[in-house]
């Protein structure tokens, strides 16, 4: 094994090696230099991100057990981009808060190896190496859900995340069992190959998609999310809503495309009803939430739903829409996320009621919250519409109008309590609203870059393109 | 291989355990209790891999491989729950479910 073939891990390389120099680092700074050590790893970072650009590593290591090619790298550079985007945000939290309890360096070290588990896990080949993958990428989380330890939701939060994720991956390992029993293989390109539909195999399937269906939280499996997401520190639950989400329906589709693809009588329905129930439950929860991150927590359960039909259609269409759909979520998704953690870090305040009036006092952030809240609601100028509209024709192109039709009620639903948090924002009247304040440097960078995401993917079209050109790579 | 055993009863086994694993998932009162259910589904499927490969694929061991994986893993899952748990214990001396229900709605 020579220096070339190694470097196709490179992202991953990159980010173990940024994680041993924050150990070092943290083993080495005073606790005056502990501020230095966040700026430089939030630097190096953004020179980590930027070098995924460059250079675009192809072909297979390990024996196929570990595979990238060009759609996996752009989904590479783009949770590399949302990582960066939330540690940006909680810039200004680790060094108020963190730093004082003595663990700013751990928070780094904890995502970043939920992040090489996420890298790891959209480019596995084999059963073996998604499973260990999906463990290195959830079992940090946990960790950091529960990471205000001087807060009881925070250990609330964790528990729940942990038995939840822990019971996800048992029901997986049952259904890969079965799998591995009839095929007796454990690659993904043997077990295309060599499964065949026999009632062992359907139970493989179900067990298997109710594991993963955990981290997407899809509904029968979605009550961790909402919980984990209050209790959690925000930058986490964002973390948990974009990034780890993003990637497991990738990794979702890619198993169900090409392990599963004699088995598309079993999924289609499945996928049908599951992304039915998971819309209307995720708007209709999410309508009469207060608490702005349980608020969001459904509106990510719905927006799970959307992405659903995009898997739906198992075609070249079907993987664009999802990805480029997973991509403006991202960032959508990170401006929301972002505001209120602004407001939550500076003020305290999570609660519908204290964003009344805040146009007046901080008109940047609602504009940031606006952009991000209609391109969640799908209204036409931002990305999110045409993400939307790409799902709905690629559900459509499989002929599922009834799906569409109500996709689109959903989507009408979502705008109601999107628009909510609007009006409390623009039009309602407060006593006492939120002051002004004014936002670090690192949170302002990360908002605008946010937003500047919403913009340009929903104005620029070359990116759709080039997703098109490369969405065939999915098919082995 | 055990002789005089099939695999269908072994599999009956490992269903049994499962199954046991999450009714007590579902029903336990206690978080330390909800671990363990999750460790009798983890290794009914330990056990799957070790039964599907010494009956149905002798000649290869990828089967066994995975259990160690799992083993292994297992083992880190529930070092990090319990260590959620005892700090939750620390903040209100008490490890029932119904004290975990703060978040809720």
């Amino acid at each position: 094994m020579n220096l070339e073939t190694i470097l196709k891990m490179q992202n991953e390389l990159l980010l173990v090696a940024m994680l041993l120099a924050i150990l070092i680092g943290e083993i080495f700074t005073t606790q005056q230099g502990k501020v230095k050590l966040i700026n430089f790893t939030i630097i190096t970072f953004a020179a980590v991100t930027l070098i995924g650009f460059f250079n675009q590593p192809n072909g297979d290591l390990f024996g196929g057990m570990f595979h990238t090619n060009s759609l996996i790298h752009l989904l590479k550079n783009g949770l590399n981009v949302g990582v960066l985007i939330i540690l940006m945000q909680s810039a200004g939290w680790l060094k108020q808060d963190l730093i004082q309890q003595k663990k700013s360096a751990e928070f780094f070290m904890l995502l970043f190896s939920s992040l090489i588990g996420l890298n790891f896990l959209i480019s596995s080949g084999d059963f073996l190496m998604f499973y260990v993958a999906l463990e290195l990428s959830t079992l940090p989380v946990a960790a950091l859900a529960a990471y205000n330890a001087y807060k009881r939701q925070s250990a609330e939060a964790g528990i729940k995340l942990i038995l939840s994720a822990t019971l996800a991956s048992g029901l997986a390992l049952f259904g890969i069992s079965f799998l591995y029993g009839s095929a007796g293989a454990l690659y993904f390109d043997d077990l295309a190959n060599l499964l065949q539909l026999s009632n062992l195999t359907i139970l493989g399937l179900v067990f298997f998609f109710a594991g993963l269906s955990f981290k997407i939280s899809l509904v029968p499996f979605h009550f961790w999310t909402a919980d984990v997401y209050e209790g959690a520190p925000i930058n986490v639950a964002s973390y948990l809503s974009v990034i780890s989400k993003g990637a497991a329906v990738f990794i979702m589709m890619f198993i169900l495309f090409n392990v599963f693809k004699a088995f598309t009588s079993i999924w289609e329905p499945m996928l049908y009803i599951i992304a039915i129930a998971t819309m209307f439950i995720g708007n209709l929860f999410a309508l009469r939430q207060q608490n702005m991150k349980r608020f969001l927590a459904f509106s990510s359960v719905a927006q799970a739903g959307f992405m659903l039909l995009g898997i739906i259609n198992m075609s070249a269409l079907g993987v664009t829409s999802v990805v480029y759909f997973v991509l403006v979520y991202m960032f959508s998704n990170l401006g929301a996320f972002g505001v209120v953690q602004a407001i939550s870090q500076k003020t305290g305040k999570e609660n519908m009621d204290d964003y009344n009036g805040l146009y007046r006092t901080n008109p940047m952030l609602s504009m940031v919250m606006m952009l991000g809240l209609f391109s969640l609601a799908g209204i036409p100028p931002v990305a999110g519409f045409f993400g939307k509209f790409f799902l709905f024709t690629a559900a459509a192109g499989k002929a599922y109008y009834i799906l569409v039709f109500l996709a689109v009620v959903n989507a009408t639903i979502a705008l109601y309590y999107y628009l909510k948090v609007i009006r409390a924002m623009f039009l309602r009247q407060s006593e006492n609203p939120i002051p002004h304040f004014n936002n670090d440097v690192f949170m302002k960078i990360g908002l605008a870059t946010a937003s500047a995401g919403i913009l340009i993917l929903g104005l620029y079209s070359p990116l759709y393109d080039y997703i098109q050109s490369i969405s065939n790579l999915i098919f082995n | 291989m055990i002789s005089g055993i099939s695999i269908y009863h072994i599999l009956t086994l490992t269903s049994i355990l499962f199954f046991i694993g999450v009714y007590g998932f579902i029903t336990r009162k206690n978080l330390i209790a909800i671990l363990i259910s999750i460790e009798l589904i983890l290794n009914a499927s330990v056990i799957n891999f070790v039964i599907f490969n010494t009956y149905l694929y002798p000649n290869r061991l990828e089967g066994v491989f995975f259990s160690i994986f799992i083993i292994a893993i297992a083992a880190a899952e529930s070092a990090l729950a319990v260590s959620i748990i005892v700090s939750f214990y620390r903040m209100i001396a008490s490890v029932a479910v119904k004290d975990t229900e703060t978040l809720k709605y």
